[in-house]
């Protein structure tokens, strides 16, 4: 089987959102960016059946401005063997990634297209859904387990009521939840062996996919901030606070 | 402008979230109509003609629709989709499975997770975890949104009486099969509904010590949430999870108890009324949106929490 997994640079989990004062977006210049989380373990997962010999290749993918390539090379010291950057720049919408992501599966013919149930800087949670749609292949998202059959796979999705199991025949699409796995980390031999591996580079425009946003971002500002609240001394004076003061309880 | 909800349901009971959804879908447009599809439905589709909001209820029943596979439910939806300006479901599991499959299908760029309708095209979003909110408008003909439920108050459930029409399935996915679902049954108020939430964190150190969560949960009569950190640690199972990638929740009251308080932790939960936090550590983040901070060893605080709930004469169930 051959697996495509699809990255996206975004960024970092541990950075404080900073709002932009136009209210044109977020502060992104110098700021440490990443692998979109659940991404990590879409690749993980891909390298683990690729080392249970039950797939033969993985192609790391992203979509996106130049160094978004970044997150292609992390794939591959981590175990994708060859990567493919398609080269876009601004804002592109799920999807638009998808119908791109589309055409590259319509060339690769992968069996299996992995990537992170949702991006953590739009949390849009919708190019695996899309990307299924437009290939009539069946989905299975926010996979916290998934086990490789003959020509199918049983998947265990996380769902708001506990735990849902659906097999999907192959060709198929499936987003990765954060408990799929443990990502690993790139060895220093690994990271220097990625930097010989190849990296495909495609101008979207050339894949004849229109990339222009059909949503208006008219201004993105913070949040209302919560009044600063108290420390209360103790357990006692707490619960006082909680019946008295704020009558919750 | 028509709008068409998709209602959320079990075959036998409506999930207390489509009353959310119809309540932000019917401030898109006063046409609302709903779509239920299942398998020996009837009763959620007389439950949800009763929802005063709602102009007509289509009801597809077709024992392909037992269970919920996002392909089948797709395919039924399109076959709608032509008489609909706006396409609605709520961002929870269920929506996010299935929106963006319709969506792309009519070639429309989704606009999910909206906290506010500003207009029938503009909507208010939360990006980056909550960190930042995003005005957007959204250009294509055809729209599909998904909704924040605690975003929105729930329509009221009875005083309609909207007409109930009957519609044929469509054709039956072959590649994707329902195997099994796993539910975890509580007595307790549902997480995503509940007036109070008592959460739990890495500082519980066990799942045996969820216990003294449990015990002050039952006390308030609510509903026990967790960091994902407790989740990934196999403290308590994943549907507690509270957060960027977990639930959302919107209770009166937010315990939050050796939880430290990372951005995706506050994601779901800063919108809270009142939170308290109790936590050892009186740098940790979460005493930054905490209304009540208690600097304290839970396992010292919470026995002599609930002894002190004891003592109270009345408490707000």
């Amino acid at each position: 089987m051959k697996i495509l997994v699809a990255v996206k640079r975004v960024i970092d989990y541990n950075v404080q959102i900073r709002v932009k004062e136009d209210g044109s977006g977020v502060v992104t210049d110098n700021v440490k960016m990443s692998t979109n989380p659940p991404d990590d373990n879409a690749v993980e997962e891909a390298v683990k059946i690729k080392e249970a010999g039950k797939a033969t290749e993985i192609v790391a993918i992203t979509v996106g401005e130049e160094k978004a390539q970044e997150t292609v090379r992390k794939a591959l010291a981590v175990g994708a063997d060859r990567g493919i950057h398609v080269k876009v720049d601004g804002i592109i919408e799920p999807l638009a990634v998808s119908k791109i992501l589309q055409k590259i599966v319509d060339k690769e013919k992968p069996d299996l297209v992995f990537m992170g149930k949702q991006a953590i800087d739009d949390d849009c949670n919708q190019t695996g859904q899309m990307l299924a749609a437009l290939l009539n292949w069946p989905q299975a998202t926010f996979a916290s387990k998934i086990e490789v059959k003959e020509r199918s796979l049983e998947v265990t999705r996380e769902v708001d009521e506990g735990l849902e199991t659906i097999e999907v025949n192959v060709p198929a699409i499936v987003t990765c939840d954060l408990r799929l796995n443990e990502p690993r980390y790139a060895s220093l031999p690994n990271i220097m062996k990625a930097k010989k591996k190849p990296i495909e580079q495609i101008n979207a425009s050339d894949l004849g996919v229109d990339t222009n946003p059909r949503i208006e971002q008219i201004k993105v500002e913070e949040p209302p901030k919560r009044k600063a609240g108290i420390k209360v001394a103790n357990v006692e004076e707490l619960v006082q606070k909680l019946k008295n003061e704020a009558k919750v309880i | 402008m028509s709008v068409l909800l998709i209602a959320e349901h079990n075959n036998k009971e409506v999930k207390p979230f489509t009353y959310n959804a119809i309540n932000a879908a019917s401030q898109i447009d006063q046409d609302l109509h709903v779509l239920v599809i299942g398998y020996n439905s009837d009763e959620v589709a007389k439950s949800i003609s009763q929802v005063p909001n709602v102009k007509k209820v289509i009801q597809i029943d077709n024992e392909i629709y037992a269970n919920y596979i996002a392909e089948n439910y797709t395919t039924a939806i399109i076959k709608q989709a032509d008489n609909y300006s706006h396409i609605v479901c709520s961002a929870n599991t269920f929506g996010k499975n299935l929106m963006p499959r319709v969506a792309a299908l009519l070639d429309t760029s989704q606009v999910s997770d909206i906290i506010k309708v500003i207009s029938s095209d503009t909507f208010l979003r939360p990006i980056y975890a909550g960190n930042a909110f995003a005005t957007v408008k959204s250009n294509d003909p055809k729209k599909c949104v998904t909704i924040r439920p605690t975003s929105f108050d729930p329509a009221p459930s009875t005083g309609g009486s909207a007409e109930i029409v009957k519609a044929d399935a469509a054709d039956k996915t072959e590649t994707t099969q329902f195997v099994k679902r796993e539910e975890i049954k509580s007595d307790r108020p549902e997480l995503g509904t509940a007036r109070v939430v008592v959460s739990g964190g890495r500082g519980m150190q066990s799942g045996e010590n969820f216990k003294l969560i449990q015990q002050v949960a039952d006390k308030l009569n609510a509903a026990i949430g967790a960091s994902r950190a407790a989740v990934d640690a196999g403290y308590i199972t994943n549907d507690h999870q509270v957060g960027q990638t977990g639930k959302v929740v919107v209770p009166d009251l937010y315990i939050a108890v050796g939880i430290s308080g990372a951005i995706q932790h506050l994601a779901g939960m800063k919108e809270s009324k009142v939170i308290v936090a109790i936590n050892k550590d009186g740098e940790a983040p979460i005493f930054s949106v905490a209304d009540y901070g208690l600097e304290a060893d839970l396992f010292e605080a919470l026995p002599q929490f609930l002894s002190e709930l004891n003592k109270l004469n009345t408490i707000q169930k």
